[in-house]
Formats: C-alpha cells, structure tokens, sequence
C-alpha cells in the first residue's frame, strides 16, 4: 500500500516574483459591443510558488492567463497593462520573440488533454517537436531520446515502447500526463495550469495533482493552477486569486482565503460547495441570481446585484468578517 | 419555492442560510419503489469486415442489485466506465437489458422484460434528469413545447390546460412562468438545467434518475440545483437514482450510496457507514483522493492512498475480483474467488475478500469459511459452504466480521 503524508510546508521561496501582472486589462471588441473579460487584474507569482485561480466561467480566469503566454491575436483583442516575465515585458512583444518565451520559459497545460494533442501524429514526435523548437541543433535522435526521459518521468510505464503511441491508445490519465510531459521538457521556469484535472476522475485526478507537485518540487518552478474545484486549489495553492466578473476580488495566502474570506463572493463559494467530512446536515447556501454579462457589467462591484451584503454589516460564526473588503 | 432566477437582493445571507434545504434522512422502513435483481447489461462486441460476428462482450453492466426506497435517494458513484450511466438508462429503459429484473411501482411489475408497448404507461413514473443542460434541450423548441411535450405525448390533459400546467410547472423550478415561449439559448446554465428538471417533473414521476445532474454547473450554481432537487423530492415525493461521480454531492443529497467498479457494486450502505466506516479498499481509496477544502485550509492533506494504474478493460475483466489488479491488499485468492457482495451490518454489504476498515483489514480472508474455502482459494473439503443470499434487499441477520458467523439486530 502506498500511503503518501505529502509535505505541507514549502520552503518559502525567496527573491523576485517571476511573473508580475500589474493592471491587467482585457478586451474583445464584438458585434454586440467591447466585451470587457479582464480588468484591472494585477497579481504575482514566484518561483517555487503555486498560485491558484478560482472563479466561475466567464470570470476571466483563462483570458488572464493566456495573455501571459501572448495567446490573444491581437487584432481581436486589446490588452493594457504590464505582464512582465522574469523581468521582461510582455504585452505587446512581437510574435517572434514571443515564441521564444513561450515553451521555454512559460508553458501551459491545457485542460482537454484529447483536443490539445494532435490526433494525427505520435505522442512522442509531438514531445518532440516541442523539443526541438527551442533546440534548434538537437538531432532527431536526440529528442526522442528527451521523449522518453520526460515520459518516463510523468509515470508513463514503458515509455521506450508509448511514445510511438498515438493520444486515442492512451487512457484519460495518461494523455494528461503526456500533455504535462510535453509542458515541462523544455524545462520551463512557469507553468501555466489550465483545468488540468476537470475532465479526470478522482482516483486520476489525486495521481495528476500528486505528480504536479513532485515536479514542482524538482525543477523549483512557479505554477499558476486554474480550476473552478475549490478542493483542487485549497490542496495545490500557496495564494489564492478570486475573480468575479473579469476582476480579482479576494487575493491572499491560501490559508487566509479559505479560513478568513473577506469578499462576500468567497463567502458565497465556500458556503455552496458540500464536502466528504462536514456536518451532513447543514444545509447548502446558494449564491442567488447568475453570473454577470460581460457586455453590460452592472456598476459598481460586479457582485453587487447578488450579493446580500452590500448595505448591511453583520458578522457571525459562518461569514466572519467584515462586510465589504477585497477590490472591485 | 424561496429560488427565483432573478437576483434576490432583499434576503440576507443568513436568511437564506436559516431555509431549511436539509438533506433527506434514511427511513428504513420505506417500501422500494423499485427493486433491481441481478441486472446485467452485455454490448455485443462485432468484428469488422463484411461479416461481422459477435467477437466479445463489454460487460458495461454485470449483475448489479439494489433496491430505491419510495421516496429516498440512493447514490451511484464510481470512475467513467463503471457501468453508473448505463444503470441509470437500463431503469428509464433507454436500453434493454441483457438479462435480470426491475421490480417497479406498487404493482412490482418487472419493467427489464416489457416491450415498447407494456412500457408506454409505465415511462410517466420514470422520467430522467440528464447532465449536460446543453445538449438535451432540442435548441429550436421554445420552452413550453419541451416541457409541454410528454403532456401531449401521453395525453394527460386536454391540449387547452397544456400551458396552464407548463406554466406552473416553470414557477415550481423557479422560473418566471411569462417566460414559456422563449427558446433554451436565452437562458443560462442554470436555468436549462432547471427546463431540464421541470420537463423531468411534468408527468409526476415516481422516480427520478438524475444522471450527473449537477456537473456541468458552476459552483454557485450547483448548490442552487441540489436544493431545488431536495425541495422537490420534498414536496412531491419523488425516489432519486442519483448518479455523480462527486462523492462531496452525493454524501450531501443521498442517505443511501452505492459505488461501483467495472460493471459491479463493490460496496453499498448508509451514507454514514460509507463514508465513516467503509469497508472496501476501492471506496478507501476514492474517498482519500477527494479533496478537502477545510482540512487542506488547516494544513495539510488528509493522508492518500494511491491506486496505481487504470481501470481495466470491461472487455476482458480480471478474473475473481474485479477491482485486484489495483488493489492495495489484494492477496493470492481474489484472483481466484471472485468475493460475494456480503451483508456485513443493518444496512451495509460489501464485496470483498479482505473487508476492513482502512488501515484494518484482517490477514485471513474473511469469506472463506462462508464459501467453503481455504485461505488460498482452493476448495477446502472440510468447511462446507453457506448459501450467501444475494437478494436487492438488507435483511435482518448480517455476517459479523468479527465472529464470523451470521448474527442478528
């Protein structure tokens, strides 16, 4: 039987953040109007570090972050701000250096692991080429043999024998792990999770999030996790980041997030999810009402039209803290 | 209804939170409302060419028991492919099984046997919940044709009351009732699954399947649906065959949970037992691979087991117990002997050769004196076997694991 007790305590990483987001805005123009899906988002992320992105859809947890890796075309979308990646500007980098960075030093790990491998080709000939896009003058034989190191590494069993595999003859589990494969072997210093474990079982899911942080552990990278699973993140995040609305609203220590939430939003999360220990009686608290439209936002906090705190202070055992805090 | 898909700004949260959406309890005395007995359901494998014989099996489903109380809810839970869906369209019929019975309604007619036709009368009191509020509204019908729909289908009421009963039924689900002539891409997430759940209600069904009703939603979402659905079992009397693979969901909204794996029930109890005191390694292992967010909060994750692998073919299962190629303490007989699904408390059977508590499972099988066999497997000569009753039901005496032999309340 293998129990593992994972290790809670990271070594607090030290230095500069490696990602720094500073007033992130966002925005599509469309038939219907500019959609505003990000805005005013500002965050940091350091090495070592895992950031967790919680918020429901359309909150603009994927556009942020695909803004990092310059994955907006930008005569779609118009991005303000700063988003500066060990140092170095972002927003409005040409696509040729940004394929330099993208790969090498941020990657990402998308959601549905069957749609981002290609059907046509071989797990290991996409590993691959994923290789040798940032080393030009490795040999073929050479990034095969990366392949199969990095197989190997993510838990595939025979990886000398998969890698000629096409993605449909590996399970859920294992394409997932081929697509962490693929993040990783050029050793990249920021990883961007989209989703990673959405479409996983939970058995699957504990050996994806398992081999996350050992490998997070090992190559002493920053992780930025996005999931809309408040379990997922409370086990993987050292910070947490709450967006309602394409804004954040609640940002903080994991810990100070889940015990001591300030946004009534957070509050509202918490409250409407069951879980496998708790008080099987207590009831569930929904938030009322539905997400906000992006064309429209209401004005003001974009909460506001759900929230049941906004004229009243009151404070209890359940939603301890004040009534209004956090940005928006 | 205290739901409206308006935003309601004159509660207060802690209002809201004093609305009484308990979860259901257990009755134990509730008569089933339907009762399945060895349900099987075999996909015929063909091979290609022009010819195409019948080369094997997916055991999708292999020979699952287990009753719904009248009123009740009893979970399905399980990994993709465990045969949880399969289940559920075997009871609405969408498949016919392979061989068994579905004892259903006051009358305990075997609905796996009927035709099209015996069936028509019966489909009103089975009707299903589906998961994704997407794709199982027809886009080009406005709301009231969907939900209005099973009314003309069995000709419940004259066509002049179709609306008046449609528009109740949308104000029931909490929807505004004016909105009947709108079609489903005007509505969110949420409020499709509510369409869903009130075409589900239009008949006054006796049992309700819900498939993963609540997956496809956002978290705020989620916890609106489940309380509407308790609300409504509540107020309507409504069986729930829960199916979900969120183990967190199905503890909340089920007083009686059964998991699955490959086609079978491994274990099956009261949630407080399931989830407290399971007995079968593969339920151990699914509740450790939950996520927790409160202890995860106060540090640390609860301890994992980690269950190596996938899940095998149902093409070619494992030979004796399903689940021993994964198992953490699978020992030399469940290759052998496949386990029988044991009653071992009031209400709580469980299927397996080494069942314990997680960290207490026994040395020496715990069946072999049952099966009349020895510790390895083999037959044993000298112990005779005892017939093991592998009725739906739980009966009033139960195998102590610790006395081994059958003892009563």
């Amino acid at each position: 039987m293998t129990v593992t007790a994972p290790s809670t305590t990271r070594a607090d990483a030290s230095g500069d953040p490696y990602l720094v987001v500073e007033d992130l805005t966002v925005r599509f123009p469309t038939e219907d109007g500019l959609i505003t899906a990000v805005q005013g988002l500002s965050y940091s992320v350091q090495k070592g570090r895992t950031l967790g992105i919680v918020g429901e859809s359309g909150s603009g947890k994927s556009v942020s972050s695909m803004a990092v890796l310059g994955l907006h075309d930008p005569k779609s979308a118009r991005i303000t701000g700063s988003i500066k990646v060990d140092g170095q500007e972002v927003v409005g980098l040409p696509e040729s250096k940004m394929r330099k960075i993208r790969g090498r030093q941020v990657s990402m790990i998308f959601q549905d692991a069957l749609a981002a491998l290609h059907p046509f080709y071989k797990v290991g000939g996409q590993l691959a080429e994923a290789y040798q896009v940032h080393h030009p003058s490795a040999s073929k034989r050479e990034a095969r043999r990366k392949a199969i190191e990095m197989l190997d590494r993510v838990g595939i069993p025979q990886p000398d024998r998969r890698v000629d595999d096409f993605p449909h003859q590996f399970s859920g589990g294992m394409r997932q792990r081929a697509m962490i494969a693929m993040g990783l072997i050029n050793d990249p210093s920021l990883i961007i999770a989209d989703e990673p474990t959405t479409a996983l079982d939970v058995t699957v899911q504990a050996q994806i999030l398992d081999l996350l942080q050992d490998l997070q552990r090992e190559f002493d990278s920053a992780i930025i996790m996005i999931t809309h699973d408040l379990g997922v993140i409370a086990e993987m995040a050292d910070d947490i980041l709450v967006m309602y609305g394409g804004r954040g609203v609640e940002y903080g220590t994991a810990k100070n997030v889940l015990m001591r939430p300030q946004m009534p939003y957070t509050w509202g999360l918490l409250s409407s999810v069951p879980d496998v220990t708790g008080d099987t009686d207590a009831p569930l608290i929904p938030i009322p009402g539905n997400p906000p439209s992006l064309l429209s936002p209401p004005p003001g906090c974009a909460f506001h039209p759900r929230c049941t705190h906004k004229d009243k202070v009151e404070g209890g055992a359940v939603l301890d803290g004040p009534a209004r805090a956090g940005a928006g | 209804m205290t739901e409206t898909n308006e935003p309601t700004t004159d509660v207060t949260f802690s209002e809201l939170a004093g609305e009484q959406h308990t979860p259901p309890r257990l009755d134990p005395d509730a008569p089933p409302v339907l009762t399945v007995d060895n349900l099987r359901m075999w996909f015929p494998v063909k091979s290609s060419g022009v010819i195409s014989r019948t080369v094997g099996h997916v055991q999708a489903v292999d020979g699952v028991s287990f009753e719904v109380p009248k009123g009740g809810a009893l979970g399905l839970v399980g990994e993709s492919g465990c045969g949880k869906s399969t289940t559920g369209r075997l009871i609405t019929r969408l498949y016919k099984p392979t061989s068994g019975q579905m004892y259903f309604g006051d009358n305990r007619q075997d609905i796996a046997s009927m035709s099209n036709r015996q069936l028509k009368p019966l489909r009103r009191d089975v009707q299903m919940i589906f998961q994704d509020p997407y794709t199982s509204l027809n886009p080009r019908h406005t709301v009231g044709a969907i939900v209005g729909a099973p009314l003309e289908v069995h000709k419940v009421v004259p066509k002049k009351q179709v609306l008046s009963r449609v528009q109740e039924l949308l104000e029931v689900v909490g929807l505004n009732p004016e909105h009947y002539n709108r079609y489903p891409n005007e509505f969110s997430g949420g409020q499709r699954q509510r369409i869903g759940i009130a075409r589900a209600l239009t008949l006054n069904p006796k049992l309700l399947v819900a498939d993963e009703p609540v997956s496809a939603l956002d978290v705020s979402i989620q916890a609106q649906v489940i309380n509407l659905l308790q609300d409504l079992q509540k107020e309507f009397d409504i069986a729930f065959l829960f199916i979900a693979h969120d183990l967190a969901v199905v503890r909340h909204f089920c007083p009686e949970v059964a998991v699955m794996y490959l086609g079978k029930i491994v274990e099956i109890a009261d949630r407080d037992t399931l989830y407290k005191r399971s007995h079968h390694p593969y339920t151990q292992a699914l509740l450790s691979a939950v996520p927790d967010i409160k202890q995860a909060a106060v540090g640390g994750r609860r301890e994992r087991i980690r269950l190596e692998g996938d899940v095998p073919s149902p093409i070619n299962p494992p030979s004796g117990c399903r689940f021993r190629t994964r198992c953490p303490i699978a020992k030399d007989i469940c290759a052998k002997v496949e386990p029988p699904l044991l009653q071992i408390g009031p209400r709580h059977k469980v299927a397996c050769h080494f069942p314990g508590e997680l960290g207490k499972a026994p040395e020496q099988p715990a069946t072999t004196r049952l099966l009349g066999l020895d510790s390895a497997g083999s037959p044993d000569a000298s112990v005779t076997p005892t017939e093991v009753p592998q009725h739906p039901g739980y009966d009033k005496t139960w195998y102590d694991l610790e006395r081994q032999e059958m003892v009563s309340a």
